[in-house]
């Protein structure tokens, strides 16, 4: 074989593996192998309506997750709560969210967080009241949507509160002791992939809270899916 | 490279080939470095959105011109020796006449590569030292603007997103960046939790953002514009993630957005800026404002 074939071979061979190695790291900084859930939508085509429910819960446990310890969301589902985190909404949509806490407060790095944003009427509901703000020590974990700019804290379950839920599995029942936190956005008219994340250290047992659920899609990250 | 030379000997060449290449590379080098000097070095980022930007366009420019003759010596070199010295085919291979030392080149060698190497140090320093060229210079900066009193921000990096804090509005925190125009800046970076670095891309602003450390850039803004914030610092999962837009705006409408901005953290305001001990954040470093201007204290949680 001739050394120019040889060093075109090579070529090709290079820019093959770099090709596949970028699609596998893409793939794992987008979706990790995590299923998308599609949020049934009401409402008209063109104004479409999306009630998001879902719950953070101080650990996941082992039927459900392979580290029972973790903090995660659950979402629910038309089939129960799932571990779940990429979720595909329709663009232009308002997605009604309740929200239902079962964790206990751990403190925002940055008090900042405890202002809710890029919500209707930056309020939300805790309880329901009427709240335009988070005490910082307070909250539990957040739900934020950087290139959204939302951002909300759910304050956390009282440490003394009786009845607390232990290892959700499929979800923390409504008897156990929770927060409910409610709110309205509107998802962009274009669609996109939308990262959203907790900005609470929340990962006990892990240095400084980060770590662990924090850096894994499925607990304390994920993605809106907007759809055009 | 050492082949196994035959029994031939080399033909004897009488053509002066060192005299040949310096000819090839001085002409080429007065065409191609004002070439890149005045079209080439203009388009090197960052661009001329701030003052730094400006200063880094300039050292670019400076610094390329100034490689581009090398760059020329080395393809001249190149090009001449495989269109002059190689072997067609079928043609014996000759090993060429031994090197000899040569204190003439040695010495020319020496002299040249030292005189760019402490002129680009000279130079290197003097521009750092002009106006910091947009980096961080930790906590007690050494190349500070005289004789103004800078708009500080405070840039705090956290996984995975940065917000700003500007203790001249009363502390005020958003996680957009505006900057009002034809101003001196004073960015405070810090971190939360881990390492990031806050790069402003076409400002020439690049500053580690450290737990705990309170790292000064200057940076003087120029006409209304919208430029680039990114992480520069493998900060963890969703490092590719942060980053967002700034903006250089107007005066005007940099007092706009801040009184917007100030009605929306009206709500959030009592509880930030509070020390540990009083129910404050546990982990937030922030900043009071500075009574009568001047450098705000900085408060470690």
């Amino acid at each position: 074989m001739r050394l120019g074939v040889k060093l075109l071979l090579v070529v090709v061979a290079v820019v093959a593996a770099g090709v596949m190695i970028g699609f596998y790291v893409s793939h794992l900084t987008t979706l990790a192998g995590s299923p998308s859930y599609s949020v049934p939508v009401s409402g008209t085509k063109s104004h479409p309506v999306v009630n998001l429910e879902f719950q953070t819960v101080a650990a996941v446990g082992s039927k459900v997750s392979r580290n029972p310890d973790w903090v995660s969301y659950l979402v629910k589902t038309t089939s129960g709560w799932r571990r779940e985190t990429v979720w595909d909404l329709p663009a232009n949509a308002t997605v009604h969210v309740t929200w239902l806490n079962f964790d206990g407060a751990s403190g925002l790095r940055n008090p900042y967080y405890g202002l809710p944003q890029g919500i209707v009427g930056n309020q939300i509901r805790v309880d329901g009241k009427p709240a335009r703000s988070i005490d910082p020590n307070d909250a539990s974990h957040t739900f934020a949507v950087p290139a959204l700019g939302i951002i909300v804290a759910a304050p956390g379950v009282a440490d003394n509160a009786k009845n607390q839920c232990g290892y959700a599995t499929y979800g923390c029942p409504m008897a156990n002791a929770h927060r409910t936190i409610q709110f309205t956005f509107h998802t962009p008219a274009k669609g996109g992939h939308f990262r959203w994340q907790c900005f609470v250290p929340c990962a006990a047992g892990w240095v400084d809270g980060f770590g662990g659920p924090m850096q894994t899609i499925g607990y304390m990250d994920g993605f809106l899916n907007v759809k055009a | 490279m050492a082949s196994q030379p035959t029994a031939a000997t080399p033909p004897s060449d009488s053509t002066n080939h060192g005299l040949r290449v310096v000819a090839a590379w001085l002409v080429l080098s007065a065409i191609a470095t004002p070439l890149v000097a005045i079209y080439v070095g203009p388009l090197i980022p960052p661009g001329n959105a701030s003052v730094q930007g400006q200063g880094q366009v300039f050292d670019n420019q400076v610094m390329t011109s100034l490689v581009t003759p090398i760059l020329c010596l080395m393809v001249v070199f190149f090009a001449y020796g495989l269109v002059r010295f190689h072997a067609n085919r079928n043609e014996a291979i000759l090993d060429g006449p031994p090197l000899r030392n040569d204190a003439r080149v040695q010495l020319f060698w020496i002299v040249i590569t030292m005189t760019m190497v402490l002129f680009l140090a000279g130079f290197g320093t003097f521009e750092l030292l002009k106006d910091g060229s947009g980096g961080g210079q930790g906590p007690n900066p050494i190349a500070s603007p005289s004789g103004h009193h800078p708009l500080q921000v405070q840039v705090i990096g956290q996984q995975w997103q940065f917000t700003y804090r500007y203790p001249s509005l009363h502390g005020l925190e958003s996680n957009q960046l505006y900057l009002p125009a034809n101003t001196e800046v004073e960015l405070h970076v810090t971190s939360l939790d881990v390492i990031h670095s806050f790069w402003a891309v076409e400002l020439g602003v690049k500053a580690d953002a450290n737990p705990g450390v309170d790292n000064v850039a200057y940076v003087e803004t120029k006409n209304p514009t919208v430029f680039h914030v990114r992480c520069a610092e493998l900060c963890g999962l969703w490092h590719g993630y942060m980053f967002n837009n700034g903006y250089v705006v107007s005066r005007g409408g940099f007092d706009a957005w801040a009184a917007k901005q100030e009605k929306i953290f009206a709500s959030i305001k009592p509880f930030m800026n509070r020390a540990p001990d009083q129910g404050g954040a546990p982990y937030a470093h922030s900043y009071l404002p500075a009574p009568g201007g001047g450098p705000p204290p900085v408060r470690a949680g």
